[in-house]
């Protein structure tokens, strides 16, 4: 009873623009982050294609860079749109943040839109290109929008990093002084922030393209196109696959010194056990582990490599700065679990054909092929979750919270509910456009020209 | 120059950037829009695709880059302009959104009751987008943004010098975005259309420079601080400014219509930065200076860091696509 009327008291006490605000926040950057990724990692594979196609005479990998590119034209011009919803949202929902910490946080934005900025003009370079540059100057074109993906994916990384780990500025009496935007930019844990996320965006894209093309395969469109468009994609999926545990288990390692909170709340530690155990699944409730595994000594060998260091739990945590923990548990373990997942379908694929066995035949593999790409995109959305939810109740951690940072409007409600009807019928758009697109080639068109451009046969017809 | 007063003219300068090479990509939406029937506006219609297709999402980065610039350089005017301009701020996002995501999914709709209403959404969110970014312009030149942010939601924009703010913006785009298609129509071989580009043109830019000298009027009651600025320092750009837009309007009449792209850009450039001649040394009018707004010196010195490296890696580039798609008969 008590407690319930603290949170009361606390819910009452949050500025009327936070929910609304946490809501949309997470929406748009939900949505933007998977359209993100294929501004990162499609461009390679396009390249890949399309080198194969100019330097090897190969037509079937030359029509999928064509296909890719303008599929890439579509995802790129809503991302590119989300992504200044985002720019937008900043100042819109966290005018707290953005008023005393624009100066120490903005450098790598700047540095962003240069990113932006080069991708923007040779994705336009390079779709204009097909037919009018030379085919090796038309495909070195790529070059600068796969550089422009690793240096704009550094730059909001860097960001993000910056938030779970502030430097670079002093914060005396609710004033930040000494700002060093360098310091901030390259703090502690930019790097390995950026390469989880990098190979990510791999894993995703990867995923997602060869899924649409198992899909084809399982449909019976086993021509060389397919298994083309199949693995390309794939290979860099489980390369990315592959080395993201890694990545993220050294990521990981860090959160016992630099955010003992998020820990506690991905191990779902009420209290410091030493060595601590692996709780795969449940949830807390009333300070009980309850409705998942406890495996003894494994929390401590994945959270600090070693069997006999503790994990610092919830209690030594002030109760008024620990993170929502069940959420943060369970969308961490979602990714994880995913992940590993996937890293096992990539590799059980390439043992096979190691062993002679192809399972480009298999259905039920090409099954599991067309899932994947949905589940990692589930698990990269699991990771932004347990990542930000577990930064709470902070937005810059340990030095401004989130409820700070939020705006008194209660206009945000509308924004939200605008956002959520916006953000449906672009998803809708987007799906009914790329859908008609794979129709029209598969009945054997190939520049898809536009209904209504002159001359076109159903403008002829709707006129007559 | 102070490093305060060289991060803001760089700022400026994206503002001036946008206005031109955005608002011609905004500015064709009207076109579309008035084009007519599915048939009858077959031309218009694909001549805009090819014109603004491959060049529109870099110049939307001019919009990110004035964001960026602005809220790492001066921030708490950032969040003052934010909170109080949210509902103009959201208008235009809105029409941003809609823009880019209609824009390309028209292009490679499968069926024409799909593009026209794609195209519907296309034109009409690309008048909304300029009218509210010249409504938000305006409110921040009459200094209706307070400092600390929080001003009034509707009181702050609805007001006679961003209502003319929001009309010279539509106005502009389109006069731009008209000198641009005529020079295009040209150029694909198509004399018919860009006569028929040219006598709408002319009518736009009659209007809109009927509109730009109107606006001054209010101005002097609604916004004197802009209106002294605009009368004294900058008259000299308002006087470019006519001058560059007559001389476009002869020169589209007399079928000069390369040359004519250049007098245009010149005068809505000249305009947009006698705005910001005009209310110098303000940042927020009558509220805040460009001075007292600035943040640590440390970033303002990284923010021209990386607007050193924009002149090296973006203009060039920039220029390459301009040049491709700007001289190619081949439409």
């Amino acid at each position: 009873m008590n407690s319930s009327l603290e949170i009361l008291t606390a819910l009452a006490a949050d500025p009327e623009g936070l929910l609304p605000a946490r809501n949309q926040m997470a929406l748009s950057l939900g949505w933007h982050i998977i359209l993100a990724c294929f501004g990162v990692a499609f461009p390679a594979m396009i390249f890949v294609v399309h080198r194969r196609g100019v330097v090897k005479g190969d037509a079937d990998a030359l029509e999928l860079a064509r296909r890719w590119s303008k599929v890439s034209a579509v995802l790129f011009a809503i991302g590119a749109v989300s992504g200044t919803v985002l720019s937008f949202e900043m100042g819109l929902l966290w005018p707290g943040l953005m008023g005393p910490f624009g100066d120490v946080l903005g450098l790598p934005f700047a540095f962003e839109g240069l990113a932006f900025f080069v991708e923007a003009i040779f994705l336009g370079i390079y779709l204009y290109g097909w037919g009018r540059l030379a085919p090796r100057v038309h495909l070195l074109t790529l070059l600068p929008m796969m550089a422009a993906g690793v240096v704009g994916s550094f730059c909001v990384l860097a960001v993000n990093a910056w938030m779970n780990n502030p430097t670079g500025f002093r914060y005396v009496d609710g004033e930040v002084t000494d700002v060093d935007p360098w310091a901030a930019m390259f703090n502690d844990g930019v790097w390995l922030m950026f390469a989880h996320m990098w190979v990510g965006a791999f894993v995703v894209v990867g995923f997602a393209v060869s899924g649409v093309y198992a899909a084809g395969l399982l449909r019976g469109r086993r021509d060389r196109h397919h298994r083309l468009g199949f693995m390309v994609p794939f290979v860099f999926a489980t390369v990315a696959a592959l080395a993201q545990p890694l990545v993220g288990h050294v990521l990981g390692l860090r959160l016992a010194e630099t955010q003992p909170a998020k820990l506690a709340a991905f191990e779902l530690a009420e209290t410091t056990e030493q060595p601590a155990p692996l709780r795969l699944g449940g949830v807390l409730i009333d300070g009980e582990f309850r409705y998942g595994i406890e495996i003894p000594k494994v929390g401590s060998l994945i959270a600090r490599n070693s069997l006999g260091k503790p994990v610092p739990g919830l209690d030594t945590v002030p109760e008024d700065e620990r993170p929502p923990v069940n959420l943060t548990h369970l969308a961490f373990q979602a990714m994880v679990g995913l992940g590993t997942l996937l890293a096992a379908l990539g590799l059980l694929f390439w043992a096979a054909r190691w062993r002679g066995i192809e399972l480009l035949e298999r259905r039920w593999y090409l099954r599991c092929a067309v899932a994947a790409g949905p589940l990692a995109a589930i698990a990269l959305e699991a990771g932004w979750i347990a990542t930000e939810v577990g930064r709470q109740p902070w937005v810059v951690y340990g030095v401004l919270r989130t409820t700070e940072a939020a705006g008194e409007s209660p206009w945000i409600w509308w924004s939200l509910t605008g956002t959520i009807v916006v953000y449906a019928g672009m998803t809708v758009g987007a799906i009914v456009v790329l859908r008609s697109m794979a129709r029209r080639w598969r009945a054997g068109e190939h520049d898809l020209p536009s209904p209504y451009a002159p001359g076109s046969p159903e403008l002829e017809e709707s006129s007559r | 120059m102070s490093i305060e007063l060289a991060v803001a003219a760089a700022l400026f300068a994206g503002v001036v950037l946008y206005a031109v090479f955005g608002g011609a990509d905004f500015g064709s939406g009207f076109f579309d829009a008035i084009a007519g029937g599915s048939r009858r506006g077959a031309e218009v219609r694909t001549l805009i695709d090819h014109s603004i297709g491959p060049v529109w999402e870099a110049n939307h980065v001019w919009l990110i880059y004035v964001l960026v610039t602005w809220w790492t350089a001066f921030p708490e005017t950032f969040a003052a302009a934010m909170t109080t301009l949210a509902v103009p701020l959201m208008l235009a996002l809105l029409g941003i959104v809609l823009r880019g995501a209609s824009f390309a999914f028209r292009k490679y709709a499968a069926t024409l009751a799909q593009a026209r209403l794609f195209g519907v959404v296309f034109a009409g969110s690309s008048l909304i987008t300029p009218f509210f970014l010249g409504a938000v312009a305006g409110a921040i030149a009459s200094g209706r943004v307070p400092a600390e942010g929080g001003g009034d939601l509707f009181s702050s924009w609805l007001t006679p010098t961003s209502l003319f703010g929001g009309l010279i913006a539509v106005g502009t785009c389109a006069f731009l975005a008209g000198t641009f298609l005529v020079a295009d129509a040209g150029r694909s071989g198509d004399p018919a259309l860009a006569d028929q580009l040219r006598r709408r043109t002319l009518g736009v830019g009659v209007v809109t420079g009927a509109v730009v000298f109107a606006a001054l009027l209010p101005l002097r009651a609604d916004a004197p601080t802009l209106f002294e600025g605009l009368t004294g320092r900058a008259v000299p750009l308002m006087v470019l400014s006519a001058v560059a837009g007559a001389a476009t309007l002869a020169l589209l009449w007399r079928r000069r219509d390369g040359l004519a792209r250049v007098t245009a850009v010149t005068a809505v450039g000249s305009v947009v930065l006698g705005w910001g001649v005009g209310q110098y040394p303000w940042i927020l009018v009558d509220e805040v200076t460009i001075t007292e707004a600035a943040g640590a010196t440390a970033t303002l010195q990284g923010l021209l860091f990386a607007v050193g490296l924009a002149a090296v890696i973006v203009v060039p580039a920039l220029a390459l696509l301009f040049r491709m798609t700007q001289t190619d008969p081949r439409h």
